[in-house]
């Protein structure tokens, strides 16, 4: 292995499914370095889980290739799974045991010494907030709580690569805190993270993130970067009635783009000097607006830019 | 394998079947009724045939022919007829199923001649009962022809050995009393291993596909083999667990009588609970829904079982192709095996071939199980 494929995690190059007619994921290329927190952003449908299944070594790709920790995961998908944890979309644990024994179970299924175990168990379910609950059986916990129980159960053996298949979707912001908190930890020891959002405001945590849209990797590159490599510039619009000035300025010259955001709109623009003509008219169509401001670009404004395609916020 | 993760498995099964009711609802439930209904319910003995009496006659040696019949438990008369009328209206209205017809000199007739005939008229549209009961007339008027020669030689003065009769003096086997329960209750046990312990592996690994549990379980280092071992065993316990209830059920409460080891009826029920716990365990890997699953573990052991198995439906008297199915029906070699170790007393020697074929069985179904697990969502 040279020392540059040592720092490397994940690789992926062409990498294709189809089910059906449906080309799923097509010709995705990815590297992930070692230790980093990497993104994979889009809406439902676009791929991400299909893409995730591939990399978790649970589906065959129909073309490229896939490797973990430098080991090729189409040639010996069982040589990889001792070092890697998989969290899959749908909740995967037994909802008819507890907490404490789920936990047991995949500790027991990777190995490892019964005093470290209990240690580790004891550890993350303090990080989780889940201590009380370990008598609880799974299927009675929340959401949020479910997922956690997810993440402890995914880390119990000490992975070195972490796959979470949209592991907050569904989750309370306190648990959602939880969550971060314990990958921040991981990231600190080495340990490589990759998860799927089609939550924007998360995918700003990660150390660089792939857009992902109709099965392909639109961009991929650090959160800051990518934000920069968004054509136009961005005002948003404060109004009582956002959806007044988004019909009144979609077609409006200069215009690259609208995105609702909740109490005012982002307009892409080709320039900041198109406030006033925005200004105009929205005046002369007696829209009322609070203001017209730039604005530093989000990652939903740079996918949005991209693919056309609003997706979750 | 690891057995540290097989251990697991076999840990996390045994608590979700505790708490599972339904699971556990079959495997305890199931058996008691079926010994129940199938050891009750089913017997080929014919006894208490009603019996119409049409005694034309009424002499003292008639009305003894009348008592021999219904001496023992075979007939039962439910009425005395006066006329030819009234015997034609009693088999059509089906209240006997048998007649015994004493014609008027009957008695003078075998005193002159030597010879005298009786009749009886049976109702054939149940065709077994007739049969039967035809064996019981006839033996019937056998003992008592016997008896009735004896009286005739002493009265003539002849000796026995001149008059040459040739007596056949029967000897049954095994299950003395000619009681088809001793036949057919290890028969039951086999049909019921062979239902329930189908049944319950047959939900085990699609239960995984239907909860979503599996996707996550085949990102772990586990086997097929572990997981086929490790969800097995707490099954398999539970289906010896059954047997054993069902087996001793059989020598208590039925009375079959036991003459073989215990050690031959352990090893090869063991045996014959992989078999059908494996053909399950196929079904469940191959099929990812537990209802499609049990259905077809249903129908694969139900139908062959109990019509194949010869537990109360002689294999050889079928036509030869259907002699041939019944030889890749496994509770065949096990309901053999069972009767010849309740009633023969056979060693593990004697019954070689059905244990040679049901560890082929085993073999077979237990590889193609290994096989069939595929570690993919694909």
């Amino acid at each position: 292995m040279s020392s540059a494929g040592a720092r490397i995690a994940i690789t992926a190059s062409g990498v294709s499914r189809h089910f059906g007619e449906l080309a799923a994921v097509s010709g995705v290329d990815l590297s992930i370095a070692r230790g980093e927190i990497f993104g994979l952003v889009g809406p439902d449908g676009a791929g991400k889980t299909t893409l995730m299944r591939m990399l978790a070594g649970v589906l065959r790709p129909d073309a490229g290739s896939i490797t973990l920790d430098g080991i090729d995961v189409l040639a010996d998908p069982e040589a990889v799974k001792p070092r890697l944890s998989y969290m899959p979309q749908r909740f995967g644990l037994y909802e008819d045991l507890t907490v404490a024994e789920n936990i047991f179970f995949y500790a027991e299924l990777f190995g490892g010494a019964p005093a470290e175990r209990r240690a580790r168990t004891a550890e993350l379910l303090e990080a989780a907030g889940m201590a009380p609950f370990r008598r609880r059986l799974a299927g009675q916990l929340s959401g949020g709580m479910k997922q956690k129980l997810g993440l402890v159960c995914a880390l119990i053996h000490q992975p070195s690569v972490l796959l979470l298949d949209e592991p907050t979707t569904g989750v309370d912001p306190v648990s959602r805190r939880d969550f971060w908190a314990i990958l921040y930890n991981l990231r600190e020891s080495g340990v490589t993270i990759m998860f799927s959002t089609a939550y924007m405001d998360e995918a700003e945590r990660c150390s660089r993130l792939a857009l992902m849209h109709a099965g392909k990797v639109r961009l991929c590159d650090t959160p800051a970067r990518l934000k920069q490599a968004m054509p136009g510039v961005l005002l948003a619009v404060s109004a009582p009635d956002p959806r007044a000035v988004r019909a009144a300025l979609a077609e409006a010259p200069g215009v690259l783009g609208v995105l609702l955001k909740g109490d005012h709109v982002n307009l892409r623009a080709d320039s900041t000097a198109r406030a006033g003509e925005f200004a105009a008219i929205l005046g002369a169509r007696g829209i009322a607006y609070t203001a017209i401001t730039p604005e530093a670009p989000g990652i939903e404004d740079v996918f949005v830019a991209l693919t056309g395609a609003q997706a979750a916020s | 394998m690891n057995l540290r993760r097989l251990v697991a498995i076999a840990y996390k099964e045994t608590l979700q079947i505790w708490r599972d009711p339904r699971s556990l609802a079959i495997a305890l439930l199931m058996p008691v009724m079926q010994m129940g209904l199938l050891g009750y319910g089913v017997s080929l003995d014919i006894k208490h045939v009603p019996l119409c009496v049409y005694d034309q006659e009424q002499s003292s040696l008639s009305r003894q022919i009348v008592d021999s019949f219904t001496a023992a438990q075979w007939f039962r008369t439910v009425a005395v007829l006066g006329t030819d009328r009234e015997l034609r209206a009693a088999m059509d209205h089906g209240s006997c199923t048998a007649a015994l017809v004493i014609p008027v000199g009957f008695t003078r007739t075998l005193f002159t001649t030597g010879r005298a005939e009786l009749q009886t008229v049976f109702d054939a549209t149940d065709t077994n009962t007739a049969n039967v009961a035809t064996g019981y007339a006839q033996g019937i008027v056998a003992q008592l022809d016997a008896t009735l020669n004896a009286r005739w030689q002493a009265a003539h003065a002849v000796s026995a050995s001149a008059a040459g009769t040739v007596n056949l003096s029967p000897r049954v086997w095994f299950n003395e009393g000619l009681d088809s329960r001793n036949f057919i209750v290890p028969g039951v046990v086999a049909i019921i291993l062979a239902l329930v312990g189908s049944q319950l592996t047959s939900l085990t690994v699609s239960r995984e596909w239907e909860r979503g549990t599996m996707e996550q379980l085949i990102s772990t280092p586990v086997t097929a083999l572990e997981l086929m071992f490790g969800k097995m065993t707490p099954y398999f316990a539970i289906g010896l667990l059954d047997a054993a209830f069902c087996l001793a059920v059989a020598a208590f409460w039925f009375e079959v009588p036991f003459r073989g080891s215990l050690f031959a009826l352990i090893v090869t029920t063991a045996l014959f609970a992989l078999v059908v716990m494996g053909l399950g365990y196929l079904l469940s890997v191959r099929i990812h829904s537990q209802l499609g699953a049990s259905q077809i573990a249903l129908m694969l052991t139900m139908l062959p079982t109990t019509m194949l198995s010869g537990y109360t439906f002689p294999l050889d008297q079928m036509p030869r192709a259907v002699q041939a199915v019944s030889l890749i029906v496994p509770a065949r070699y096990y309901v053999a095996i069972l009767r010849a170790v309740f009633l023969k007393g056979s060693s593990l020697w004697e019954m070689a071939v059905p244990i040679a074929a049901l560890v082929i069985y085993a073999g077979l179904i237990i590889r193609a199980a290994a096989r069939a697990f595929r570690k993919s969502l694909d």
